[in-house]
């Protein structure tokens, strides 16, 4: 199927925007999106990674983090967002956390007729939720990212980043965020 | 085998500071024994994830015990925790199973298999240590040794069941509680009151 999205994701950006947030722990458990942002994640000290077995794990344990006076986010896929739904009601909304969740969007590409139902039912499932999002697509959408941290500091409520495309892998020795490639 | 009420009292007595987590049925016996209320979150109204809560504040204050009093029912709910917990090895996190072998709260009805050994499961996912209890005057010898060394340890206790007839206390104000114990607890660990009001019961 033609995928609609232009432009790339570089993982540098994105953990640059955690560090600028004061990101301590990234609550994850990782899927085929996001292996890239885990490899940036590895070379970034300041943030330790928290893998979970299951994704309805993250929330608690964000929220255990969040107690403990640290800066958590997550990062699950559509998917495990729909099995974590529980613990999302209970110590997400129920509780009042602000929480940054990144969502991988398995299956999303603009066209609206995606085969993938985890893309299909994932903003339905945030309505439902009354949970807020932004969908980011490629390095251009990354100011949508201090929108959320903003949004669940002020409402004390977990946001959603959607992350609409696949990271793209970094150049070897890169270092610094990263710019638009040409072309792309 | 072991009541909630001889186990919870057992368990304060060894407590100091360490913050502690509870669900379920024994939420009830620790309150009424508590000697630090402000350092207890019961997890009510979000079954299972007592273990996750109880890492996560682990992990963030690595320097303060964690007791997490979790049950058979609930762990079953979150069973891949062992492997995470262990994985991530927090020297400060006590986990103990009240094992009775049912479900409770609602009225009695066996899990699914009573005849789980939480402590060999959780040794077998790479828990530190890992000990079984069926009687109190071993429990109470054992506990104080135990708290002093590293976690994470799994502390299995075989209770007595005590099936509820009163169902689930379901009120804005009991779920209000939990929200509030955990601002609470962290004003206590942070010394910071910044988290303010948010979601549907404050």
């Amino acid at each position: 199927m033609h995928n609609l999205i232009n432009g790339v994701l570089h993982p540098k950006n994105v953990v640059a925007q955690l560090v600028q947030h004061g990101v301590s722990h990234y609550v994850t458990l990782p899927d085929s999106e996001t292996a890239n942002m885990y490899e940036a994640l590895l070379a970034e000290p300041s943030i330790t990674i928290v893998p979970v077995a299951r994704e309805g794990e993250a929330i608690p344990i964000a929220a255990g983090l969040f107690v403990a006076g640290k800066n958590p986010v997550i990062s699950i896929q559509n998917a495990g967002l729909f099995e974590a739904g529980d613990a999302l009601r209970g110590l997400g909304l129920g509780i009042g956390l602000p929480l940054v969740m990144f969502i991988g969007y398995r299956g999303h590409n603009r066209k609206g007729d995606t085969p993938d139902s985890a893309a299909t039912f994932l903003e339905p499932y945030l309505h439902m939720w009354r949970v807020e999002y932004f969908v980011v697509e490629s390095n251009d959408d990354l100011d949508r990212v201090p929108l959320a941290f903003d949004l669940a500091r002020k409402t004390n409520q977990p946001v959603a980043v959607a992350i609409g495309t696949e990271y793209a892998s970094e150049p070897a020795g890169a270092s610094g965020p990263a710019q638009e490639e040409a072309g792309q | 085998m072991i009541t909630y009420a001889d186990a919870c009292r057992v368990i304060n007595e060894s407590r100091g500071e360490a913050v502690s987590v509870t669900t379920m049925t024994q939420t009830k016996y620790w309150n009424r024994v508590s000697s630090e209320p402000d350092l207890d979150v019961g997890i009510a109204n979000a079954m299972s994830k007592a273990s996750s809560v109880a890492l996560g504040i682990a992990l963030g204050d690595p320097g303060r015990p964690v007791l997490c009093l979790d049950s058979d029912g609930s762990l079953l709910m979150n069973f891949g925790s062992l492997a995470t917990i262990a994985g991530l090895a927090p020297k400060n996190l006590y986990h103990f199973v009240f094992n009775n072998g049912i479900y409770a709260v609602t009225g009695g009805q066996p899990v699914p298999a009573p005849g789980v050994d939480y402590a060999r499961a959780a040794e077998a996912c790479g828990y530190r240590s890992a000990h079984r209890f069926d009687d109190i005057e071993s429990l109470d010898t054992a506990l104080p040794v135990i708290l002093s060394n590293p976690g994470p340890v799994m502390i299995e206790i075989i209770v007595k069941g005590e099936p509820s007839t009163e169902g689930v206390d379901q009120t804005w104000e009991s779920n209000a509680r939990l929200p509030l114990q955990l601002r609470a607890l962290r004003t206590r660990l942070t010394g910071s009151d910044d988290w303010g009001p948010g979601g549907p019961y404050i």
